[in-house]
């Protein structure tokens, strides 16, 4: 009784075995033919286009009349772990309602001390800011990579 | 058909008009050893070339494509690189046998390459026991990777030699069952004998089942004689570091490194002469234009067609699975291999007897 089980499971467990590495093997086959993934970056630059979710540079996009989403309310600023964000604001009363708003002056951003966690993006309430897809960052001066992200109206 | 045996006998003709037997035949040794070398390293570049390539396809990678035309060139970098890195004298170690141990495995690798039979009137060892003295050949390289293992002074080393040892003696069993089914159909050991049998049919196709049963016995365990993965766990990277030639560096690494992969071009090439006809062209009976046609090709393509298939088939098997346990390893060898590769030539001596095949 015990026997025939032994019997069985040792007939069994070959033709699972050997049908368990032939699905293994098709895979690889078919992974063989398939285009490849691996990008010639300097020959392909011109041509080269990065995936969606690449965190390349901090960016704020503006509409074709120059407006920004961006309302200074700093929460990006305090996410941020390494202190990269600095938002200059100031108040400005509204000619017609006569309320006072936060208006944003200046929005600094630090290539060089960020570190690409997206936690600002995640956290702006407006969608203000966004991460594009460029990533040739070098540059000879450390000042280049502080960036001004508002555009001056 | 070309028969390369014009070209020897020529140039035996030659040499024997301007000087004596002896030295003719002195000569003509020196000859075939310099070009065996010789096409023993370019085997090894193209193999190592191809294994690259080979392995970033299966990954969807692109492999080496910076020195050369899609990187052709790399391959002779890495050599230049090997050559001129210094070979380290490990302090506590045996130094004899540590200098001795690449020699040891690169000689039983030369020896067993020279069984090849690559053309017609082209094989360099060939007699009436060829089988065996391949296999025991290549059985030579267990004692230099044993005693790299032993000399280097180091446990990783000797763990992964004692594993090669342990895996590559039980393994022999496998291929010399699955080489034993392919005797028994053609009643002879002689490797040029076993290819011109294969004239009207490659054995693969006339011992049909039991054939096909032992090429794949053969293939898994030349896998495992040559330590490539699924069965690499002599080198082990993540448990051994590099096992038994962990303590090697400059050209005695570089000897292990091409002696494992010419080794791969060996089996493969063992399969292609036992199972798919060595240089014999593919006929079909009734197809006379198409034989005609296939006779254009010369045997060494034939050869090298069929050996690099293998080739590409083995690399296949050894870019899907993963490294086995040393125990699933021995238990894959002695608790199915070898009793299916027993079964197997009961089943060919069966159909050889009642002339069951074709």
């Amino acid at each position: 009784m015990n026997n025939d089980k032994e019997k069985k499971r040792y007939f069994a467990g070959l033709l699972r075995g050997l049908k368990s590495l032939l699905v293994g093997m098709k895979v690889t086959f078919r992974e063989f033919f398939t285009k490849k993934t691996t990008e010639q970056y300097p020959e392909n630059r011109a041509e080269l286009k990065m995936f969606d979710r690449f965190r390349g540079t901090l960016t704020m996009p503006h509409d074709e009349n120059g407006n920004n989403k961006c309302v200074a309310c700093g929460l990006c600023q305090n996410a941020c772990p390494n202190g990269t964000i600095h938002i200059e604001s100031e108040m400005v009363e509204d000619p017609e309602t006569g309320k006072k708003k936060r208006v944003l002056v200046k929005y600094q951003y630090d290539l060089g001390s960020c570190m690409f966690c997206m936690l600002c993006v995640n956290v702006c309430p407006h969608d203000a800011i966004a991460f594009d897809q460029k990533f040739e960052h070098a540059v000879f001066e450390r000042e280049k990579l502080v960036m001004t992200l508002n555009k001056r109206k | 058909m070309f028969d390369f045996s014009i070209v020897t006998s020529w140039i035996h003709g030659v040499l024997t008009s301007v000087m004596p037997v002896g030295v003719a035949v002195f000569i003509e040794c020196i000859l075939v050893g310099v070009c065996l070398l010789l096409a023993y390293a370019i085997i090894a570049i193209i193999m190592i070339f191809m294994e690259r390539k080979v392995c970033a396809a299966f990954q969807c990678r692109l492999g080496p494509m910076r020195v050369g035309p899609q990187g052709t060139i790399q391959v002779f970098a890495d050599v230049i690189k090997m050559l001129i890195k210094e070979i380290i004298v490990i302090r506590h170690s045996d130094k004899f046998l540590y200098n001795l141990a690449p020699y040891v495995v690169i000689l039983a690798s030369i020896l067993a390459f020279a069984c090849l039979p690559v053309n017609k009137g082209m094989e360099i060892l060939d007699f009436n026991v060829g089988v065996f003295f391949l296999m025991a050949a290549s059985s030579i390289g267990i004692v230099g990777i044993l005693l790299a293992g032993w000399s280097s002074n180091n446990k990783y080393s000797l763990i992964g030699a004692m594993r090669s040892g342990a895996q590559m003696i039980s393994y022999e069993l496998s291929i010399g069952l699955s080489i034993l089914t392919i005797v028994v159909l053609t009643d002879t050991m002689q490797f040029s004998e076993i290819v011109a049998r294969q004239a009207d049919g490659w054995f693969i196709f006339k011992g049909h089942i039991p054939a096909i049963i032992a090429f794949v016995i053969y293939l898994i365990a030349g896998n495992a004689e040559v330590n490539r993965g699924p069965f690499d766990l002599p080198e082990a990277e993540s448990e051994l570091t590099a096992g038994y030639h962990t303590e090697y560096s400059g050209m005695h690494f570089g000897l292990f490194y091409v002696a494992e992969f010419v080794n791969l071009f060996i089996i493969a090439g063992v399969a292609a002469t036992i199972f798919l006809g060595g240089w014999m062209p593919l006929h079909i009976s009734g197809l006379d234009g198409f034989n005609a046609v296939m006779d254009y090709i010369p045997g060494f393509v034939w050869f090298f067609a069929k050996a690099f298939f293998v080739v590409w088939l083995l690399m296949w098997i050894k870019w899907t699975f993963p490294r086995l346990r040393i125990d699933q390893i021995l238990t894959l060898e002695w608790k199915y291999l070898v009793p299916i590769g027993l079964c197997n030539l009961l089943l060919m001596v069966i159909c050889v007897v009642f002339g069951w095949h074709f």
